[in-house]
């Protein structure tokens, strides 16, 4: 059975211009201990999609207007207020892209990570002082006994990103939702820190799912993905598959865009054209139209569905691309 | 040296002091954020520019702008030294050399239209006005591939990509030779990034431009350089030409970034060797001594510990500041 | 994406407007935005709209109660209260305009310069504006009555120099904050002077504070001007002053309630409307809420 299963999750966003649906009918499974990687451009709903999962949507102006999220079995969008806090950091946890927003700058990171084992975890002073050090140490921060009692400002980067892992994996979640984890620090410390990650979880046995707008941190790092566009899944599939056959316009755009360093340098980039959708006034029918140069008469009427194409691989997408 | 040199820079460094009290200011300690470096770039070459951040390549490219006047050192653009130069000769100068920022949504003032935005270059440098001006307003924008029906209006009806457009038209407005390209891209959606690197490369190619592109993303910095200089805590580590860089990286900082580098493909990851280096990199406060790279560097010998590597020509047109190159 | 584009034109027009979409969402805001509207009306035709000359006494209606000729009664002196109050909001109008703009022509530039400059001159500027600060508001303005002597100009003229450090400040705090934008960084890259670079970039980016403290403090001056006049500081007395009128009618409350109830209630009606209005914009205003 699967851990988690999302299935068509609608969130919007009610603002003055007008209702922005972030995200629009989405839905995926995630197994047990499996690292599922959620791709997609800013304002693609894939952060939105995650949060909601946790239900920490500022309402308003946002609100989770449908579907259903089964985590073990147990509708998240039923449960009461308690039950979901008892999920939140014990069942499921998060990290963030910028460990400084998450974390207390007037408290140690010791009281920091004591906190979620002494309200979860029942741990009392000494024990939990013992687990922080062994949770530090299992993240690579060199030094524990000293850094318990240090600051969040006084960690660089890279290191309050292996606090917030600490953290998140403290009271032995299920699952790790961790959104642009390396967004915000640098290669040489995001190749660190996405080892530390995979590490841990698989031998853990955490289920992991990877939010990222970087191809190349999912092709390392996931066994199955999902690209996002506009508030909806495009295309899912087992990451080996996608990349080497994607189906989708956009998902052939966005590889072919980017320039690789294993390849011959290509005299000029392959860009999509046009601009990032507008969600409030997105077109009828498939939202990737615009931009898409396969682009037929029925894209413009009808919104596509997933549909399978290969072995566990769908795509949204009306145009049967030759292989 | 050959006079296809448009810029010089000799033993630049900016050390910015860390003070304390307000009336009489006592120097506590420095960060050198810029610490001696030399490079030069040819006319019509683009110089690219990586490192991580805080290792001082935003600073190298403002001091290059004299935009921060630099501590000690020399910059020769066409053969003129910058850093002696008086404020207002200075800003006669700034017609030739632009920069295009890194954050499209700060570095456009709000509350001016596009137009506003695009013709103020030539507003304070010549004397071009009313339908003259609209007219080359128009032209700018179509060259950068803008909408010219889009003038009357505000940033923040622009997209992230259309944005970067608009301050790329202000950075041509005065047709520049050279322009610092400050991470222009990594602000911008994946789906975007190729627009802009196609536009820049179409616009070196008719405006005879030169560029210094600063970047920490190696694959980008690959297709775009002619060049690259590799920096690291305040010091060129690397210079060498494109091609011989990518291909025989000589610094093991170079060669560590490399491999650091994502490429998405699972199958070409799952037979990757990374490199993946010790610690974090220090602060620019409290250098270590010898090489800066010596506490991170997974082939350092007792030397590095001691001697700071100078920059050295080791092949034709390939540097290197390491003692065990 | 033309459609698009066409579509996204209609709904922009320009920040004005946007300022007032945001505005008309909150209903306190437009309640404020009504009052201050009803109030510069009146204030700009009080001629056609007071039914009497608010300074034709008749002692033998003295304290008349409200009546359908004169809706709000008459005062001691048997003059209208209702044309009254609607020709002291000139004098109000007109106090508000003088103190801001003292506050704005002379605590902005000092503000701007200050932050703008930065270093000694930053530090010399502030330690001048933090003395302002500390000095008591009604001190000081008493302080300029003894010296310039009691009328309505020294009033507006102490208040509005009291006013100077608040703007001064504030224009100092969002200049700070903008100066560091990259706009301001691309201006100087392209040549531009300093002078271009505050005039066109610093002031226009920092008005919206100041937009908002002009409108609260509207609402403060009217309240000096009210608190002076009602102490005898202010208008020299027959003039048509909402302080002064309170002041006349305090003597009577017991016997003629109304003589001192309108001016007062208009008095507290207006500055709340100003009030309103001024948190209203501060919401419209911020740029946080921009899409």
């Amino acid at each position: 059975m699967s851990l988690l299963q999302v299935r068509d999750l609608k969130t919007y966003f009610y603002t003055d211009a007008g209702v922005v649906r972030a995200v629009d009918g989405v839905s995926y499974d995630l197994k047990e201990g499996e690292t599922l990687g959620l791709v997609g451009e800013s304002g693609c709903g894939k952060s939105v999609s995650a949060l909601s999962i946790l239900r920490l949507i500022a309402n308003p102006p946002g609100k989770i207007v449908g579907g259903e999220i089964f985590f073990e079995g147990k509708d998240l969008l039923k449960i009461s207020e308690k039950e979901i806090r008892n999920i939140r950091g014990n069942h499921i946890a998060m990290i963030f892209q910028e460990p400084m927003t998450s974390l207390n700058p007037v408290l140690t990171i010791g009281l920091q990570i004591g906190e979620a084992l002494e309200l979860h975890r029942n741990m009392n002073k000494k024990e939990a002082r013992e687990e922080i050090l062994r949770l530090l140490r299992m993240v690579g921060i060199p030094d524990p006994e000293r850094r318990i009692g240090d600051y969040p400002h006084q960690f660089s980067g890279g290191m309050r990103q292996r606090v917030m892992i600490a953290m998140a994996l403290s009271c032995n979640p299920k699952l790790l939702i961790a959104d642009e984890p390396t967004t915000a620090v640098d290669v040489t410390i995001q190749a660190q820190l996405l080892e530390v990650v995979k590490e841990l979880t698989s031998r853990l046995g955490t289920a992991v799912m990877l939010i990222t707008h970087n191809l190349g941190v999912v092709a390392r790092h996931v066994n199955r993905m999902a690209v996002m566009y506009a508030g909806r899944i495009i295309e899912q599939g087992p990451a080996a598959e996608v990349y080497a056959h994607p189906w989708h316009p956009y998902t052939i755009g966005l590889l072919a865009s980017v320039p690789r360093l294993d390849k011959p340098r290509k005299e000029r980039l392959v860009p999509i054209d046009g601009q990032p959708p507008n969600l409030i006034l997105l077109p009828p029918g498939c939202s990737f139209m615009p931009r898409c140069s396969y682009r037929m008469e029925i894209c413009s009427k009808e919104r596509p569905e997933l549909r399978p194409v290969g072995d566990g691989h769908f795509t949204a997408c009306w145009a049967n691309m030759e292989r | 040296m050959a006079n296809d040199i448009l810029i010089e820079i000799k033993n630049l460094s900016m050390y910015f002091p860390i003070t304390k009290g307000i009336i009489r200011q006592q120097k506590i300690a420095e960060v050198k954020a810029v610490d001696g470096v030399n490079f030069f770039i040819r006319k019509g070459e683009t110089l690219g520019l990586v490192g991580e951040s805080g290792c001082g390549k935003t600073t190298l490219g403002r001091c290059l702008l004299q935009l921060i006047r630099p501590t000690s050192g020399e910059v020769y653009f066409e053969g003129v030294d910058l850093c002696t130069m008086a404020s207002d000769h200075l800003r006669s100068i700034r017609q030739r050399m632009q920069i295009i920022f890194q954050d499209p949504f700060d570095s456009l003032d709000p509350r001016m239209t596009a137009g506003e935005i695009v013709a103020e270059p030539l507003r304070v440098h010549t004397r071009i006005r009313g339908r003259e001006l609209r007219e080359k307003i128009a032209e700018l924008l179509k060259i950068v591939g803008l909408d010219p029906s889009m003038t009357e209006r505000y940033p923040h009806q622009f997209s992230g990509g259309q944005r970067q457009r608009l301050g790329i038209a202000r950075a041509l407005a005065i047709r520049p030779s050279f322009i610092v390209c400050d991470e222009p891209i990594s602000a911008l959606d994946v789906s975007i990034q190729a627009q802009i690197i196609n536009l820049l490369e179409d616009l070196q190619g008719e405006f005879d431009l030169t560029y210094l592109f600063i970047a920490h993303d190696l694959s980008v910095v690959r297709h775009i350089s002619h060049r690259v200089a590799v920096m690291y805590l305040g010091k060129i580590v690397e210079v060498a030409n494109r091609d011989a860089l990518y291909r025989v990286a000589k610094h093991p900082y170079t060669i560590a970034l490399l491999s650091a580098v994502p490429i998405p493909d699972p199958i070409v990851e799952a037979s990757r060797e990374r490199i993946i280096l010790r610690g974090e990199i220090p602060s620019p406060i409290a250098l270590p001594p010898g090489c800066n790279f010596h506490p991170r560097c997974p082939i350092g010998v007792e030397i590095c510990q001691k001697e700071i590597p100078s920059l050295r020509e080791i092949e034709e047109g390939h540097w290197v500041a390491c003692h065990l190159a | 994406m033309g459609e698009m584009n066409e579509k996204s034109e209609k709904r922009e027009r320009g920040p004005v407007w946007d300022v007032f979409r945001r505005l008309s969402k909150r209903i306190t805001a437009m309640m404020g935005l009504v009052i201050v509207v009803v109030f510069l009306l009146s204030a700009l035709f009080a001629p056609l709209l007071a039914p009497h000359d608010p300074y034709e006494h008749s002692l033998a209606d003295k304290l008349a109660t409200p009546s359908w000729d004169y809706p709000l009664g008459r005062d001691e002196l048997g003059r209208c209260i209702l044309s009254r109050i609607i020709y002291g909001a000139r004098i109000s109008l007109l106090i508000g305009l003088i103190v801001i703009s003292i506050g704005i022509f002379v605590g902005v530039p000092i503000g701007v310069v200050s932050a703008y400059f930065g270093g000694k001159v930053d530090f010399i500027v502030q330690r001048f504006v933090d003395t302002m600060l500390a000095f008591p508001g009604i001190l000081l303005a008493l302080l300029l009555i003894a010296m310039l002597g009691v009328g309505l100009h020294n009033v507006m003229i102490a208040v509005g120099i009291s006013t100077i450090p608040i703007y001064a400040r504030l224009a100092r705090s969002s200049v700070l904050a903008i100066k560091s934008r990259q706009f301001v960084e691309a201006a100087r890259s392209i040549g531009s002077s300093h002078l271009r670079i505050i005039l066109q970039h610093l002031i226009p980016n920092s008005l919206s504070p100041i937009i908002v403290q002009s409108t609260l403090h509207m609402a403060t001056a009217i309240l000096w001007a009210a608190g002076l006049g009602f102490l005898g500081l202010g208008v020299s007395p027959p003039t048509a002053e909402w302080g002064a009128m309170l002041n006349g009618g305090r003597l009577y409350i017991r016997v003629a309630y109304h003589v001192a109830t309108f001016p007062g209630l208009m008095i507290f009606v207006t500055v709340l409307g100003f009030n309103l209005l001024g948190d209203g914009l501060r919401d419209a205003l911020d740029p946080r809420l921009k899409t």
